[in-house]
Formats: C-alpha cells, sequence, structure tokens
C-alpha cells in the first residue's frame, strides 16, 4: 500500500501517562512519529495531539483504533493533507556579523516572510511560521549562506476543514444518553 | 444527616471492594501493602483472602476465578517484586480478555522517583497490558479508583486493571461515602450496531448455500450461548470454537463441528477454505487460529462479531461487521434468519470427522497396545466426571491434548492461557477456579514442565485444601518444543528433554493423595480414586515420551493442509 505523510488528531482527558500510551501504539508497529504536539485544547480539561507519521491508510486506520481504544482517550481521527490546514513554526539562530555583510540573508528574511525577534552584535533571531517545505526550503537557502547557528522546530497543528469541532458533539452525546438510560432506568 | 465516616484509605480499599461483592482475594502480604493487610484481617470473613505462594500464582488465580465465575478476580500484592511478579499474569488477562484488578502497594507518594526500597515504576510498566492502570496517591480517591477499576475491568471487552497504591494513601484518612461508576464518557463499552450491518449480515447467511461459524469466547464473555445456539439452529450452520470458545456450545451438539486451529479438528480447519460465508463471533482470528492468512478463507464471505471495533480488519478484512453486544447482535441477526437447511454441506464435514477419527483420535484414545497417551488420559478423566467438569489446563502438549480430547457439556467449562500461552498458569488458575465455582469438578491437566513452573501454588491448595484433581501427564520433556524440533529441527532436542523429581513424594510432603499410573489397566480405578476422593489429589500418568499432537497445521501453513501424522 501507499506510504503518505498523514496527521492524527486525538483528544484525550488530562491524565498523566496517556501520551506513554498513545505512542506505545505507534512504536508496537514499529511506525516511526514524524512529528508531535501535544497541549490543552479549546474544551477544559481535554488535552489535543497532533501527531504526523508516513504510513499506509490500513495501518493508520488499526492505530486509529486501537489508540480510541485507550481508556481515557476521547476520540481519533486521522487525515491527509488535503483535509486540514497545518502550520509549524520554527526559530533560526544566525550570526549577526554575516547577517550584515551578507545582503542576500536579509532578501531571504523578507521572501519567506520570516520576523526578526532578536538582534545583538553575536547572533539574531528569527522566526517563521508556515508549512513544513517552506521552513524547510528557508533553511535550506541560509544553510548555503552558512549564517546559521542553530535551528528548531515545532510539532505540526492541525485544524481540520469540516466546520464542526467532533469532540465538542462527541461529548454532548455521551452525556445526553447517559442521562437518557438514566432517565429511562428511573421510569422502569 | 450524612452518611459519611472519617476511615484510613486502607480501611476505604475494604469496603470499597465489599461495596463491589468482592468475597475472595487472591495475594501475599509485603511491606508496602501492610496497612491494608491489617484493615483486610478485620474483614477476613467477609474478604475471603487465599495467600498465594507466588504473587504470579495470585493473578492466574484470580483469572482461574474470574473466567469460570464470570465475575472479577482480584489481587492483592506488595510493591516492587510483588508487583513485578503478577506482570505474566495481568499480560494473560488482557490478551485472553479477562477480568481481574490487581491492588498492589507502592511506596509513598514522597519516595516515588527516588529509587526507594521495593519502588518500581508499575503504572509504566503495566500501561501497555492494562485497560486501565491507575496510582492512587490520596486516600481519598480510593472509591473513585476502585469503583472505576471493576467498572473497566468487567464493562465491554473485559480486561486487567491495576491499582497501585501509595503507602502514604493508606494510612492518611478522609471521609469515606461508597462510590459506584457506571460512566466514563472517554470509554464505550459497547458499540453501537449499525442495523444495516445487522440487514447485511442477516443477508448473507440467508444467501448462504455452505455458511460455516467461528464461535470464540466472546459468546461466553457475553453470556449469548442461548443466542449462538438459536442463531446457528435457525439457519442450520455448522459451528468451530475456538480454543477459548470450546465450551460455548456443547461437544455434542449436532453442529458442533469442533475446535479450530493449528491442532483443531480436521474438518472445520478444511472447511474453513471452503465455506461461502464465514460467521466469527467473539473471536480475534489469531494468528493460531488462521494460519497462513494469504490463504485463509479467501473465497468466502466474510461477517465479524465483536465488541470491540478495534478488532475489526485488525487480521483479517471481513465484509460485513456487527459491532456490538452478541448477546443482543446475535438475537437481532436471528430474527431476520430464513430457517433453512445445509443438509449437504453439513454432511460433507463427515468424512473429514471420519477420516481424523480413523486416523488421529482413535489411535489416541484407544491405542490397545504400548505406553500411555496423553489423549486418552484426557478423555477417561472427562468421561469420568460425565463431561460436566471445568477443564483448566497448563501450557503446551497437555493443553493442546486436553482442549481436544475433553468433552463439554456447560457453560465456561475451559480456562487455559490462549494468547499469550503461559506455562505455569495451570495450578494457580485451577485453585481460583475451586474459589469460583464450589460446586463443580475441576480438573487441571498439566505437564511436567508447567507444573513445576508454579509447582509452589501445592501449598496454597494444601493449606486451603482446594479440591483441585490435578493430572500430570509425564513424559519427561518439554513436549510441544520437543514436537517442533522433531518436526522442524531435525530431531535435535535441544533442552527439551527433563530430569523429574519423584511427584509422589512432592504431593506426600503437601500431604495431597496422589496416584502414578504407569499402566493402561490402573488408569480407570486411578482416575476413580481420584475423583472420589474429597479435596485435592494429584494423579501422575506416565504417559508415552515422544507423543505428538496431530492433526497439525504447520507454523505459517494454510488451515485444510493439516498434517495428519509427522
Amino acid at each position: 500500500m501507499d506510504k503518505k505523510l498523514y496527521t492524527m488528531i486525538v483528544y484525550s482527558e488530562n491524565i498523566a501517562g496517556l501520551l506513554n500510551q498513545i505512542t506505545a501504539v505507534f512504536t508496537r508497529r514499529q511506525i516511526n512519529i514524524e512529528s508531535l504536539n501535544v497541549s490543552a485544547s479549546s474544551i477544559k480539561g481535554v488535552h489535543k495531539y497532533t501527531i504526523t507519521a508516513w504510513t499506509d491508510e490500513d495501518t493508520i486506520k488499526k492505530i486509529v483504533r486501537q489508540i480510541e481504544k485507550k481508556i481515557d482517550v476521547l476520540q481519533a481521527h486521522y487525515f491527509t493533507d488535503e483535509e486540514i490546514f497545518s502550520h509549524e513554526i520554527a526559530l533560526y539562530k544566525l550570526s549577526t556579523p554575516v547577517l550584515e555583510r551578507e545582503p542576500k540573508v536579509s532578501e531571504l528574511i523578507r521572501r519567506y516572510n520570516a520576523r526578526v525577534v532578536e538582534v545583538n552584535p553575536t547572533y539574531s533571531a528569527l522566526e517563521k511560521d508556515g508549512t513544513t517545505e517552506d521552513i524547510t526550503s528557508f533553511y535550506d537557502e541560509l544553510q548555503q549562506l552558512g549564517c546559521v547557528l542553530q535551528f528548531v522546530r515545532s510539532g505540526r497543528i492541525a485544524l481540520t476543514k469540516s466546520c464542526v469541532e467532533r469532540v465538542n458533539e462527541f461529548l454532548a452525546e455521551r452525556e445526553a444518553r447517559y442521562l437518557r438510560a438514566k432517565q429511562n432506568e428511573a421510569a422502569r | 444527616m450524612s452518611n459519611k465516616e472519617t476511615i484510613t484509605g486502607a480501611e476505604a480499599l475494604m469496603r470499597s471492594l465489599e461495596h463491589q461483592g468482592v468475597d475472595t482475594l487472591f495475594g501475599y502480604p509485603g511491606g508496602s501493602i501492610m496497612p491494608v493487610f491489617d484493615a483486610l484481617y478485620d474483614h477476613r470473613h467477609i474478604l475471603n483472602h487465599i495467600l498465594v505462594r507466588h504473587e504470579q500464582g495470585a493473578t492466574h488465580a484470580a483469572q482461574g476465578y474470574a473466567r469460570a465465575s464470570g465475575k472479577v478476580g482480584v489481587c492483592l500484592v506488595t510493591s516492587g517484586p510483588g508487583a513485578t511478579n503478577t506482570i505474566t499474569g495481568i499480560a494473560d488477562a488482557m490478551i485472553d480478555s479477562t477480568p481481574v484488578v490487581v491492588i498492589a502497594g507502592q511506596v509513598g507518594t514522597s519516595f516515588l522517583g527516588s529509587d526507594a526500597f521495593q519502588e518500581v515504576d508499575l503504572v509504566g510498566i503495566t500501561q501497555p497490558i492494562t485497560k486501565w492502570s491507575y496510582q492512587i496517591r490520596r486516600a481519598e480517591d480510593v472509591p473513585w479508583a476502585v469503583a472505576r477499576a471493576f467498572y473497566l475491568a468487567s464493562s465491554g471487552r473485559p480486561g486487567p486493571v491495576v491499582l497501585d497504591f501509595a503507602k502514604n494513601a493508606q494510612v492518611e484518612t478522609f471521609d469515606y461515602e461508597p462510590t459506584t461508576v457506571d460512566f466514563v464518557r472517554s470509554y464505550i463499552p459497547v458499540p453501537d450496531t449499525d442495523s444495516m450491518s445487522v440487514i447485511m449480515a442477516a443477508d448473507l447467511i440467508n444467501k448462504a448455500q455452505r455458511p460455516l461459524v467461528l464461535v470464540g469466547q466472546g459468546v461466553e464473555l457475553g453470556n449469548a450461548q442461548d443466542e449462538l445456539r438459536a442463531f446457528i439452529e435457525k439457519a442450520d450452520m455448522p459451528a468451530g470454537c475456538t480454543l477459548l470458545g470450546l465450551s460455548a456450545l456443547p461437544s455434542d451438539h449436532r453442529l458442533n463441528v469442533g475446535m479450530l486451529g493449528m491442532h483443531g479438528n480436521l474438518a472445520p480447519n478444511v472447511k474453513t477454505n471452503e465455506c461461502d460465508v464465514l460467521v466469527a463471533v467473539g473471536m480475534r482470528f489469531d494468528d493460531r487460529v488462521t494460519g497462513n492468512l494469504a490463504t485463509y478463507a479467501k473465497q468466502a464471505k466474510i461477517i465479524h462479531f465483536d465488541i470491540d471495533p478495534a478488532e475489526i480488519n485488525k487480521n483479517v478484512k471481513v465484509d460485513v461487521a456487527v459491532l456490538g453486544d452478541c448477546k443482543d447482535t446475535l438475537r437481532a441477526v436471528t430474527d431476520l434468519l430464513v430457517p433453512a437447511k445445509h443438509k449437504e454441506w453439513l454432511a460433507s464435514f463427515a468424512p473429514y470427522a471420519e477420516e481424523e477419527r480413523v486416523r488421529v483420535i482413535e489411535p489416541e484414545i484407544h491405542p490397545g497396545h504400548g505406553p500411555l497417551n496423553m489423549g486418552e488420559v484426557v478423555r477417561a478423566v472427562s468421561e469420568a466426571t460425565r463431561n460436566e467438569a471445568v477443564l483448566v489446563t497448563d501450557v503446551g502438549q497437555n493443553q493442546m491434548m486436553s482442549a481436544r480430547y475433553f468433552k463439554y457439556s456447560r457453560n465456561r467449562s475451559i480456562i487455559t492461557s490462549g494468547g499469550l500461552g503461559t506455562m505455569g498458569f495451570g495450578l494457580p488458575a485451577a485453585v481460583g477456579a475451586t474459589f469460583a465455582v464450589p460446586d463443580r469438578t475441576v480438573c487441571v491437566f498439566m505437564g511436567d514442565g508447567g507444573l513445576q513452573m508454579n509447582l509452589q501454588e501445592l501449598g496454597t491448595v494444601m493449606e486451603q485444601k482446594a479440591p483441585v484433581k490435578m493430572i500430570l501427564l509425564n513424559n519427561n520433556y518439554l513436549g510441544n518444543v520437543r514436537q517442533w524440533q522433531a518436526m522442524f529441527f531435525n530431531r535435535k532436542y535441544s533442552f527439551t528433554p527433563m530430569l523429574n523429581p519423584d511427584y509422589m513424594k512432592i504431593a506426600e510432603a503437601y500431604g495431597i493423595p496422589s496416584r502414578r499410573v504407569m499402566e493402561r489397566s490402573d488408569l480407570s480405578a486411578a482416575i476413580d480414586e481420584m475423583l472420589s476422593t474429597a479435596g485435592p489429589f494429584l494423579l501422575e500418568a506416565c504417559v508415552i515420551e515422544e507423543g505428538n499432537v496431530l492433526p497439525m497445521t504447520p507454523p505459517g501453513g494454510t488451515v485444510n493442509d493439516m498434517l495428519l501424522e509427522c
């Protein structure tokens, strides 16, 4: 089967140790995680994981189901690049003397729309957000000019193109069904 | 007035267990669980604590208890080595979907992470092999954690839960209130059944000319044995059982065509690759059942009934997945079935059954001369119990022979380590089973290898006078590995011959009545003696040394290409 870069979005309760359980599903199947971002979601007490991995659709489906099976995981879904808006952020530390000497550097900064966040006589720090490719190609071009002292990039974060937050619906439905079941029980 | 009462975490654990209806625990005390054992002493008349001889024995006993009764098995152990000794049993319970709650002591929270005495990261170790693993750090979390543990262990697809109980939380006090958990918003124990899937399944079965049903442990776990029978009877479908599903359908049911898998019966295996609709109920297409997936049931439309969505398409791609509790889904599909007769199809199983009977079964159970066979001992014991006993097995040839030659007439009658294949499982699991079903005869078949792996549990048998009927099939070999060495490694018997102790003397040391049988003519009287002796009994059958389990699908082989001799 064709391998692709899949982006998995997982929502879970905010419970210590869950990250381990989620990554273990990948490692058991010998799938490398390309990037991983974990943070609080827009819902209180719910954490959101954005995970990317190269694999085939059959495997990513199985991984999603095995992750969803973890008790404190609320939902897991996978997406291809066409189904999401995704972003990364990167920081670049450049040598200030090279920056001053080499006009191509500031040209690149403008072309790639990077932001200067710090300048001192020794180094300058840039921040750039964008796609994986954009961030990488900016790095490659800077590297050719020999001015990169340090480089770091975040994992991918992503929004789905659908207009509803599925996890909200999921939670509302779960609570409503439980209450209905309780009421039915009481009525009986 | 509030019904709250200020008590310690340890006392709260006792009350929470009682609130869950627990009446039996298997455990072993130690430093980090002492406050709990102190509290347990005062509850010992309600919470019957069985002192095992090794913590692995505690987990297997809890498994045996759970598998025989359908209730949650409970273990109580200390931190560090006490906890790590439970790992094999926890992993076994996970892969065989057995509801077990393991409560382990842990060092106090102020010591956590400092490599304190008998500290081990139990939650970290057990996360991949549990449904849920949780560290109780505060006394006030006890009622919630215990309630959640029992809810998770027993609901949906059952499994093991670990509670890692920090010592400070055992001694701290709080206001206790009984707690029940019946909802976890992130956890869907029983997935919704898509009504289309029910219609499609019924439609496929109604159109089938050659349907074959595969019965798994899910039928027993879902208590759907009656529904299964109605289902197969209405559409007149032959059914084969997995190892763990063997007692979900009586052996003598006219539609029961035998055991599936590597050492299963010839007919259901061959017919798997001839049927036009394959209906799997509560089974997970384990490699020991399917053999080579590339050649498995390729001609058939496949319907999979399961409670766990992660099992669908995991190993075998299916055409229709019927998610839900099989007690409900089987009934729903049965309602839509048109009564059918598959006379010719059913009759086509007979020649294979007959071939296996003549070439494998008869020589195994009625050899007439030569040394005792494993199969004949098993069949004789089974018949002496009128096929009504609970069969517990260890792992290896003894397991396959007893699964094949024991007969099942009642539900929940086979307790064996299927997925993990844990040697040493049998004896402690049988001890556990005797506490779960005191009114039933519990027979455990073991090899000389497996018995010695948890031999210390004879101490538990002795102390509890647990009425375990122990049958040792002694062939002086690690027989299953020896068979593979004979078949696939040029008869190079690398470390499989074993020098055995005198088991009669061992039994005597424990005060357990015993009998050794070398001759066929003595077998029946020895079995009668075993069954008529109150309490435990060890029957050592000295069986053929190089006996083989047959038929066999060689590893990676195809289900319809079984070896009848080797």
